[in-house]
């Protein structure tokens, strides 16, 4: 049974996302929200898509530190020990 | 130029093992620094690169915070992380050096025409049908929990996400690179980028809207 006046409609839900998954909705939204989820397989999908694009993203490694910038700084490291040795 | 550097970021970050990192870095333990730099460098290169749009140039603004954070080592009082405290002093110094060069933009900026909705709106009923905005069933997201783990985390795949990071515009860019890539906290992020938190949750949105479809086009192709 959908009520226009209290339901989310999806193009809604995927635009609080963010504001739902940052715990940034006030107590009424998020019922709004988790009530429409509920009932709904594409927003339940696009929820989990969106949690496992951010888990995703912080999986992404980056190239090491170049040899020579490692070594420079190494040096650094040494030029700063030696007056508060 | 001094006060850019001082810790005056008020989240809590000291834990034991932080305390420990602190303290063998003040004693001048090679090994704590050579592993602090292996892990930070190039994330603090590549945040910077956002500003200054030149690799050589970022790589030198990285290299002078590491010479500020050792510089100042001795005074900082932990009131923030020492991982907030480096990119406070990272970004700070990345847009010093791009304002000297005339390529500075603020990050509140709104320079992002085509971002008001996360998704395609082709995707969803029209206005009139019985069902509004509501997922089309030809167009509904799929589960993605059938893909194998082994494909989703594969190179190709982290090779796309970094693609379609480097593709945002600078503010989203910053923001997913700290929030999902660096992990930091909304409140972390927003103090050192120096944006409000609702500003940041708005870049936060559109950026991984953006990553999210780069995968799920990526993944509906392939399938």
């Amino acid at each position: 049974m959908t009520n226009p006046n209290t339901d989310l409609t999806c193009i809604e839900l995927v635009e609080l996302i963010t504001d739902y998954l940052e715990g940034s909705l006030d107590s009424t939204e998020k019922v709004r929200f988790e009530t429409h989820l509920q009932g709904c397989e594409g927003c339940q999908n696009y929820l989990a898509q969106m949690q496992t694009t951010i888990s995703l993203t912080g999986k992404i490694t980056e190239d090491k530190i170049a040899p020579t910038a490692l070594e420079e700084l190494l040096k650094t490291f040494q030029d700063w020990k030696k007056p508060n040795r | 130029m001094r006060g850019s550097d001082v810790d005056t970021i008020s989240d809590p970050g000291s834990d034991s093992s932080e305390q420990h990192l602190i303290a063998a870095l003040r004693a001048g333990d090679d090994n704590a620094f050579r592993e602090l730099v292996e892990k930070h460098h190039n994330a603090l290169v590549r945040i910077a690169m956002i500003y200054v749009k030149d690799r050589a140039v970022a790589e030198e603004v990285a290299q002078e915070t590491w010479v500020a954070v050792l510089r100042g080592i001795e005074r900082f009082e932990g009131r923030s992380s020492l991982k907030t405290w480096l990119f406070t002093i990272l970004t700070n110094r990345a847009k010093t050096r791009a304002t000297r060069e005339g390529r500075y933009v603020p990050l509140d900026v709104d320079d992002d025409p085509d971002s008001d909705i996360g998704v395609s709106l082709d995707r969803f009923h029209p206005p009139g049908h019985d069902e509004a905005d509501h997922w089309s069933a030809a167009y509904m997201p799929q589960r993605w929990d059938n893909i194998p783990e082994k494909r989703m985390l594969s190179l190709e795949t982290m090779n796309l996400i970094m693609q379609a990071i480097a593709s945002l515009p600078d503010n989203q860019m910053q923001v997913i690179r700290l929030r999902d890539v660096e992990g930091f906290t909304s409140e972390e992020a927003c103090n050192i980028l120096n944006i409000s938190e609702t500003n940041q949750r708005v870049l936060l949105h559109r950026a991984r809207s953006r990553v999210r479809q780069a995968l799920e086009s990526y993944i509906v192709n392939r399938n």
